[in-house]
């Protein structure tokens, strides 16, 4: 949504969204916990009320849409080909704009052993069928993985009457943000085992209970710390997996850390007139990034539209030391607007200095007194700094006594 | 009396310390002043926006998403969850729409338009 409102503005009024959902607003219409909108909008919202801003802004402009509407493939020459009610229809674009997001990881892709019975839900499905279908999932849950939204479906348990027995976490640190902790868990009086995971399943029909123990440094369950949780659910809540299949049905050069497309500062594709944002381009936390990043999106793609693209001198942005990834991968120095960095460090820091080098030119710094990969950093390059870059850029972390 | 109080009001989550003396509350380590605010509130009264659903008895599996107009005490949430779990409401609903009245000298209020 806030992608189209931007390129709508920028002038491309030729708009159309399609959404496999009956309405608009995606993961935020499950999310009615409050915190949206804070750096934004400037004011707390829960997740529907976020949606309903931009959706308003999508109807002021009579932006059309088509719902229940799957596409099934986006070709490198932008024919899109869709399925709905209607059958089966392609539509020529001139830039297409990803924005899928992401869906979650199950159990299957974590090789927990035991037996298959009812009961085991991951996070956002349990989020959706309490929160949009209003069906309670359990009594008594253990949660694995202390991402935000296991978190949140912590609280939000314990509010509608279950017993919420414990949350595990494999790492030894949680990958939520740290506000979630104290009012999703300290709140609720809900432990939280770090180095921990559950390594066994059991119950028939019904999940009857788990066996949770400690891991050593290689991630292994430590055999006598091995203890049974009796419990009638397990929320997994262990990892978001961008939505990619289009993407890479079509082609489109992927970055393996954050399992996106590579984009520029326009949030452009390596395939021309085609743009990722959101999710579906990097997992985010703050829905108020997507927003900003989604904007990009749509301002690219509408100057892409109106042939007013960046020229090709363009480097490359690196993760150097402490930094996982950079986003966008690419930037084109003649961009003439600052260009934010978008990253994430590898693993909890204390007092830290993060630094945007090009060779031996400091680009942008920042301290920061923690960072976490739980929350994602942002540094922006001053437009004027830009245009003097020749070399590649690298973001390196430096820890400060 | 000191306290290690861990601040909910942005993202940025600082560390924060609060010494209670002669009635009056010493903050530290907040970087705004909102953080100040949050932890003298979490001292005296601490206080949560609550967020739930309720019923809409004229829809099938549908619900509203509500919150509270203001935040309300954290011990009492448990006691309004009980109002809103008995609550229900007819659509179409408005966002801004009082759905539970009367909860800790706020009101629980639509999230969502329901048509």
């Amino acid at each position: 949504m806030a992608a189209a409102v931007a390129a709508y503005d920028a002038g491309c009024t030729d708009v159309l969204i399609l959404d496999r959902e009956p309405e608009l607003g995606g993961i935020l219409r499950q999310c009615i916990h409050a915190g949206f909108g804070l750096h934004k909008l400037g004011r707390e919202l829960t997740g529907p009320e976020y949606a309903d801003v931009y959706r308003r802004e999508v109807l002021k402009r009579g932006i059309p849409a088509l719902y229940e509407t799957t596409v099934t493939a986006v070709s490198p020459d932008k024919v899109v080909t869709i399925r709905n009610r209607d059958g089966i229809q392609t539509i020529q674009a001139k830039a297409v704009i990803l924005a899928m997001g992401c869906r979650e990881r199950s159990r299957g892709a974590l090789n927990i052993p035991g037996t298959r019975p009812a009961g085991i839900y991951s996070a956002g499905t349990a989020q959706k069928l309490i929160n949009c279908e209003g069906y309670m999932v359990g009594k008594r849950v253990v949660i694995l993985g202390s991402g935000d939204i296991g978190l949140i479906m912590a609280r939000r348990l314990s509010l509608e009457g279950a017993k919420v027995e414990a949350v595990c976490e494999l790492l030894p640190y949680s990958g939520g943000l740290t506000r979630n902790i104290v009012q999703c868990l300290e709140d609720f009086d809900i432990p939280l085992h770090l180095s921990t995971t559950v390594c066994e399943i059991h119950g028939k029909k019904r999940v009857e209970g788990v066996t949770i123990a400690r891991v050593d440094e290689k991630r292994q369950p430590i055999e006598q710390t091995r203890r049974y949780i009796p419990c009638d659910t397990l929320l997994l809540s262990v990892g978001l997996i961008p939505e990619n299949e289009l993407t890479r049905a079509a082609g489109i050069p992927m970055d393996p850390v954050t399992n996106g497309a590579l984009v520029d500062e326009r949030c452009q594709t390596r395939m021309p007139g085609i743009f990722a944002c959101g999710n579906v381009l990097q997992v985010h936390d703050l829905v108020d990034y997507v927003s900003d990043e989604a904007e990009r999106a749509g301002r690219g793609a509408a100057a892409y539209v109106q042939e007013r693209s960046a020229s090709a001198r363009c480097v490359a942005a690196k993760p150097g030391f402490g930094v996982r990834y950079v986003l966008p991968q690419c930037i084109h120095t003649d961009a003439n607007e600052d260009v934010s960095l978008f990253l994430r460090v590898t693993q909890p820091f204390g007092n830290v200095k993060l630094t945007v080098r090009s060779g031996d030119a400091v680009l942008a710094e920042g301290k920061r007194l923690r960072a976490a990969p739980g929350e994602m950093e942002k540094l922006t390059i001053p437009a004027a700094l830009l245009q003097t870059v020749t070399q590649d850029i690298t973001v390196s972390l430096e820890v400060l006594a | 009396m000191k306290r290690t109080i861990t601040c909910i009001v942005c993202p940025r989550g600082c560390t924060m310390s609060a010494e209670m003396k002669d009635g009056t509350i010493t903050v530290t380590g907040n970087s705004c002043p909102r953080g100040e605010k949050h932890a003298i509130s979490e001292c005296t009264n601490p206080v949560r926006t609550l967020t739930s659903t309720v019923r809409v008895c004229n829809r099938e599996d549908v619900m509203v998403p509500v919150k509270s107009a203001a935040p309300v005490p954290k011990e009492k949430m448990m006691q309004i969850m009980t109002r809103i779990r008995s609550a229900c409401v007819a659509a179409p609903v408005n966002i801004g729409d009082v759905i539970v009245p009367d909860v800790c000298g706020t009101e629980m209020i639509a999230t969502k338009e329901i048509r």
